[in-house]
């Protein structure tokens, strides 16, 4: 059976990523897929909590895709996660709604991998500053898989961008058509750093 | 009894409405119908109609009309662009026509005076028919009707000076002396006292276009007496006419000055739909005479030499005209559809026939003939236009897919804005200064004044009419943002975009919660109450001065508006105020109180993590 994703994509200056609107346009196109762009629907962070809970109940993945603002997400996904996250809904007594769903976050840095390091410019790895994401997903009982971090993504030419639209494209259909090797993903810095590796051939995993 | 002005005015309505809408539902359109009608009530079938001839000349008053609507459409920027096909495919049309004429009737024994004269004067075609067919047919902004229309206002213009060449091709004196001031009050004077007195009529036009009819017209309007605007809008073709008329020019090329001078005015939208109604009754008027006034006596008379002599006319002018559009690098289709359109001869032959006559340039025994033969031959120029749209559009339809997108006219924008008042002119600003464009439609004329002196472009009008909103491009609109505070006339206008314009979406202010029941029930989604952001603005500021925090006191507002919209909504399927809304009503406000409490004060994460805002204890 193939698994429902949802894509929360936070992004409040679209206009100025030419990578987060290729990437969205390219999500945007896969069926099976729910995309939904947390800044279009709520430009004033007033979250519809039930409207939320209800797209969750709806879908098996999902994904944070959005730019790594000082290391972490914008501020409307923490918004969001502070509202939507609810004691008897997302964790607590009764709160099984997330429970086996598969989550992970999908970001673009400017700055190339190297300097995710700890003896590099940014001292950390970009899992190791995902650790509240990480650690928010396992409350609430879901499958965290690492990041899909696309590095050096500061000018970027029309190739590079096709090439890690395809990269988007093939890593969310591999989780929608289940043949993405969740046990072989589990583990590593990067998803993407080797699609080969955790996706199988046709077989679902 | 058959003179009396009411019996006629019977005769003539009854005739247009019985014929005009038989016509249209047969295709052939209303100008036919009304040559139809025309030749019914002639003196030639029913014999009903009186005074064909002076009710022609109060008709042509018609055509005047149009060339005043017509220059309302044009900005003299457009004009300008426009120079190089009115003078050259004019110029080329006239002289074509007329040598081709002249030759014709040279090789059959003519005089050369009389060839000529005839060949000028049935070089003209008819604006009337032309421009009322391409209009009801759509085809006036295509490239072969922007053709037609170059080339008779080539002709509207040449008019002038044929009624100063044709006396010079008089045989005899003739009355030249008496006939002169007939046409011309101002002859006695001497040229430059009369060269003085063309320049100051145009001048006084454009000037008083320019700087006077404004005040004046905002003086009128903001009386809100919906005939005084309508009077002055005659007032001002009847005035400009009568002006040109005493100078000696052609009423219809004045008032089409007038027209471009005005057609960047604000008043320009309401002016076209005041005047409309005129326009089509007197130009339905003319072509009834003109069918009435078919001398058919004569055609049966001299059933050979009529046909010879309208065959000849059309088949001429038609041979003229298609190498006249090539020249000018029209496709095959344009130029046909040019050529049908144009040829037959036109309201001006029957002028300049009567007055070569009057001059002793041509004798009755040329004259009525082609008088009748123009007739004739404006009878058929419907026809022709049926060859066109059934015959040739159809076959050049199927050669090529690839047609030329319309010429998109100033008003594109993607919203229309209705009432631009203390509601409206926020959202027009706002959209503006976002770069979107907005066409303003408004009933106060002082606002519409004031507003232009800030460089927002805004009409003045009555937006609930049908033809304003469609002058205003609603067929080309996305949105339609409704901002007038009268109910009644807002929901007018609601139905009436909904029916005619159902891709628009509507955005609308509703003055009252009753109003904002009305809109919902007519099916328009987004209903904004006027005062209810206000009111929250304010009820958040107040909030906060009794001691609530910033964040609580704009969440507690938000969900107070969420619910409360819900709310609206709800009951708007309720109708009159009865029990059963009073109980509805209860049970909206009940409900709003618990869930603003629980919102605020319920705890709901007993593991002490307090992880969501919405899981804080009061206190804590």
């Amino acid at each position: 059976m193939p698994s429902r994703v949802l894509i929360l994509f936070a992004h409040p200056a679209l206009q100025k990523s030419r990578v987060h609107r290729v990437l969205a346009n390219a999500a945007t196109a896969l069926t099976g897929v729910t995309f939904h762009d947390l800044y279009e629907r709520y430009p004033d962070f007033f979250i519809d909590v039930k409207a939320e809970q209800a797209l969750l109940l709806e879908h098996d993945a999902v994904i944070f895709q959005h730019p790594f603002y000082w290391y972490s997400a914008p501020a409307l996904v923490k918004e969001w996660q502070d509202h939507v996250l609810q004691y008897g809904f997302a964790y607590g007594e009764g709160g099984t709604a997330l429970r086996g769903k598969i989550t992970f976050s999908v970001l673009t840095t400017g700055g190339s991998e190297e300097s995710y390091r700890a003896d590099a410019a940014d001292r950390f790895t970009v899992r190791q500053l995902l650790a509240p994401f990480e650690q928010t997903a396992r409350q609430c009982g879901m499958d965290y898989l690492p990041p899909c971090v696309f590095h050096g993504t500061d000018g970027l030419d029309d190739a590079g961008l096709a090439a890690i639209a395809k990269e988007y494209v093939q890593l969310i259909s591999a989780l929608r058509d289940s043949t993405l090797d969740r046990a072989a993903a589990r583990n590593g810095e990067r998803l993407n750093a080797d699609l080969a590796r955790v996706i199988t051939n046709g077989s679902p995993a | 009894m058959n003179d009396s002005f009411l019996f006629q005015a019977f005769i003539y309505l009854l005739a247009a409405v019985i014929a005009v809408p038989i016509a249209k539902r047969l295709g052939l359109g209303s100008v036919l119908g009304y040559l139809l009608a025309g030749v019914a009530i002639g003196p030639f079938a029913l014999n009903l109609a009186g005074g064909a001839k002076d009710v022609m000349h109060f008709a042509e008053f018609g055509v005047v009309m149009m060339l005043f609507l017509i220059g309302l459409e044009l900005r003299p920027a457009l004009l300008w662009r426009m120079r190089g096909p009115i003078l050259g495919m004019g110029g080329l049309q006239m002289l074509g026509t007329s040598v081709a004429v002249l030759v014709i009737a040279l090789v059959a024994g003519r005089p050369w005076r009389e060839s000529l004269a005839v060949g000028l004067i049935v070089a003209m075609s008819s604006t009337a028919i032309i421009l009322q067919s391409l209009a009801e047919k759509n085809l006036l902004k295509t490239r072969g009707g922007q053709s037609c229309f170059s080339v008779l206002l080539f002709q509207d213009i040449a008019v002038i000076p044929l009624l100063a060449l044709l006396p010079l091709l008089a045989m005899n004196g003739g009355s030249t002396q008496a006939a002169e001031h007939l046409t011309k009050p101002l002859a006695h004077l001497p040229q430059w006292a009369q060269a003085l007195a063309t320049f100051g009529a145009v001048a006084i036009i454009i000037l008083g276009g320019r700087f006077l009819l404004r005040p004046v017209f905002r003086f009128i309007a903001g009386t809100r007496l919906r005939e005084a605007f309508t009077a002055a809008t005659l007032l001002l073709v009847i005035g400009i006419a009568l002006l040109m008329e005493f100078v000696g020019l052609s009423a219809a090329l004045g008032t089409f000055l007038a027209g471009v001078v005005l057609s960047d005015s604000e008043y320009r939208h309401e002016i076209e739909t005041d005047l409309e109604p005129f326009k089509g009754l007197l130009l339905g008027l003319f072509f009834l005479s003109v069918g009435s006034g078919i001398d058919f006596a004569l055609v049966g008379k001299h059933p050979g030499l009529v046909a010879l002599l309208v065959a000849g006319l059309v088949l001429v002018k038609f041979a003229v005209l298609v190498p006249v559009a090539r020249i000018f690098r029209s496709d095959w289709g344009e130029s046909l559809l040019f050529a049908l359109a144009m040829a037959q001869g036109g309201e001006f032959c029957f002028v300049l026939f009567t007055f070569s006559e009057s001059h002793g340039v041509l004798g009755p025994e040329v004259t009525k003939p082609l008088t009748a033969a123009v007739a004739l031959s404006m009878a058929i120029a419907p026809l022709l236009f049926l060859l066109y749209e059934k015959v040739v559009a159809p076959r050049l339809a199927r050669k090529k897919n690839t047609r030329e997108p319309d010429e998109i006219e100033d008003h594109d924008h993607p919203v229309i804005l209705a009432g631009f008042g203390r509601f409206g002119h926020v959202i027009g600003r706002l959209l503006r200064a976002n770069g979107f464009g907005v066409t303003v439609l408004d009933n106060d004329a002082e606002q519409v004044e004031l507003l232009g002196k800030f460089g927002m472009q805004s009409f003045y009008g009555d937006a609930s009419r049908l033809d304003l909103l469609r002058a205003a491009g609603a067929e080309k609109a996305r949105l339609f943002v409704l901002a007038i505070d009268d109910e009644e006339r807002s929901l007018d206008i609601v139905r009436t975009v909904l029916h005619e314009f159902p891709h628009l979406r509507i955005l609308a202010r509703a003055v009252s919660r009753q109003h904002a029941y009305e809109l919902f029930r007519l099916g328009v989604h987004d209903v904004y109450r006027e005062t209810l952001g206000s009111a929250i603005e304010l009820g958040v500021t107040a909030l906060r001065a009794l001691g609530m925090r910033g964040v609580d006191a704009l969440r507690a507002t938000r969900i107070f508006k969420q619910h409360d919209e819900a709310a609206v909504r709800d009951m708007a399927g309720l109708g009159e105020i009865d029990s059963a809304y009073v109980t509805r009503a209860r049970q909206h406000i009940e409900n709003l109180e618990r869930i603003l409490r629980s919102d605020r004060f319920e705890a709901k994460d007993p593991t002490g993590n307090q992880w969501s805002p919405d899981s804080r204890k009061d206190g804590e």
